[in-house]
């Protein structure tokens, strides 16, 4: 068992508003064969449809498909549901499942799920946090985003960003909705779910890599104003330094900052140059919520800069970068762009 | 579990992650663990003079938050600093507060 599982299961969270796909995509990655050791929490078996596909009944709330994919659906407490397919998997009762997959429903804000897996005391223990994957309707998206607060967040804390529908949009509009979505969020890579071959284990994995895949769209995605648009109240801040970041002094300020601001701050996400490592750091964190920094293999594109992304609601890009860089003690000599080198 | 209070399983904070293959971490060994922690109080000193606070280390296993009028405090990790601070200053600490980067640029020199 110890082999066929690791030591901290990944979990993915599919969130967006609803009617804007979620259910869709999760019907064309439940028969990927990519997802055999997947185990997925939704909301209803009901509205996906899975009866051409089922391999076995496990219980009225757990099923297995053709694709040896477990599907269990959440009554009562995301944790207790969670907590349940640990033990079964523990028990033997269950195919030792490497990842799991959880479907929000369209009002949710992602926040409380993610905090449930860090917080709560037997499930930290057992998994980490995987990708957040937003699913964005090219129809109704622009009006969600204007409408509801929810979706404007789904779309901050995204690590995938997914456009549904586009055709059903006109290419304008789309074109719109996904420069829009750019602002909000600089470093998820969009995919279109019409268009493009989505690749579900690309769309899931949470590796190194994922850092490496942000970095190329947020160079590309973002221009010089970029960061002073306002965009539903949100704006982005890419912030690049030659330096190597005192990581000492960098925690000290990173905690006092999502401390007071951690409702607001909606994304951080970095990879660091610490003085005295050799590799990048990465660190991720949504709102209050920082995941263990990771220590990377290598550098992705032999550029030694560290490199961070703020998504913020309402605070001033220009202060956290001054923050950041009195802070940590950035000479005054350091790189100002604040974009990506082209 | 904790000696004193009970509590099953202290907090992992993300600054002090225990070590794991792929965490990024200083806490691998005692030496490393005992360095950071010096390095830890200096740099929330070097912060906390501004608002005229020191912290301390207290034996290896948590810190003392004290206020320029002798109040004190226990602070487990960072995650609980800030918090403390403002109890004992009756003010936010805030990293954007301007007059508190100005400080901070004049004592980086």
């Amino acid at each position: 068992m110890a082999d066929a599982t690791p030591d901290f299961t990944p979990v993915t969270l599919i969130t967006g508003f609803l009617g804007s796909g979620k259910t869709t995509l999760l019907q064309r990655l439940l028969l990927d064969p990519t997802l055999s050791d997947t185990a997925v929490l939704i909301n209803e078996f009901g509205e996906i449809g899975l009866d051409h596909h089922l391999l076995e009944r496990i219980d009225e709330t757990m099923v297995m498909l053709q694709s040896g994919c477990i599907c269990c659906t959440i009554r009562g407490e995301l944790s207790t549901a969670i907590k349940d397919l640990h033990s079964r998997r523990e028990c033997g009762l269950l195919p030792p499942f490497r990842r799991l997959v959880i479907e929000s429903t369209g009002l949710a804000d992602p926040f409380p799920i993610l905090s449930t897996v860090r917080s709560d005391p037997v499930l930290r223990h057992h998994f980490c946090l995987g990708n957040v994957i937003t699913t964005v309707d090219a129809v109704n998206g622009a009006r969600q985003l204007d409408a509801q607060p929810e979706s404007v967040k789904q779309v901050a804390v995204a690590d995938r960003l997914v456009l549904t529908k586009t055709d059903l949009a006109t290419a304008e509009a789309a074109d719109r909705l996904t420069n829009r979505l750019r602002q909000i969020n600089p470093g998820a890579p969009l995919l279109r779910g019409v268009e493009d071959d989505l690749d579900a284990d690309a769309l899931l994995s949470a590796d190194d890599d994922g850092v490496e895949r942000w970095q190329p769209a947020d160079r590309h995605g973002l221009t010089p104003d970029d960061h002073h648009r306002h965009a539903d109240d949100i704006r982005a801040l890419a912030l690049s330094f030659d330096e190597p970041v005192d990581w000492t002094r960098f925690g000290i300020w990173l905690t006092m900052l999502l401390h007071r601001h951690g409702n607001e701050l909606l994304r951080v996400k970095g990879i660091l140059n610490v003085a005295d490592a050799e590799t990048p750091v990465a660190v991720h964190a949504v709102q209050h919520l920082v995941h263990p920094p990771r220590h990377l293999g290598a550098w992705p594109d032999g550029d030694r800069r560290s490199r961070m992304v703020f998504i913020a609601r309402g605070l001033d890009p220009a202060l956290i970068e001054r923050s950041f860089r009195a802070f940590s003690s950035v000479p005054h000599t350091a790189n100002r762009s604040r974009g990506m080198r082209q | 579990m904790c000696a004193l209070c009970g509590v099953l399983g202290g907090t992992e904070h993300w600054t002090d992650a225990i070590a794991r293959p792929g965490v990024f971490t200083r806490h691998t060994d005692a030496a490393s663990r005992r360095r950071e922690r010096m390095n830890r109080v200096a740099a929330a000193n070097r912060v906390l003079s501004c608002y005229r606070m020191n912290l301390a280390d207290w034996q290896g296993s948590a810190f003392v938050l004290s206020s320029a009028t002798g109040k004190t405090e226990i602070v487990d990790n960072l995650a609980h600093l800030w918090m403390a601070a403002e109890r004992l200053l009756g003010r936010p600490c805030d990293p954007l507060d301007e007059e508190l980067i100005a400080l901070m640029e004049r004592e980086r020199g």
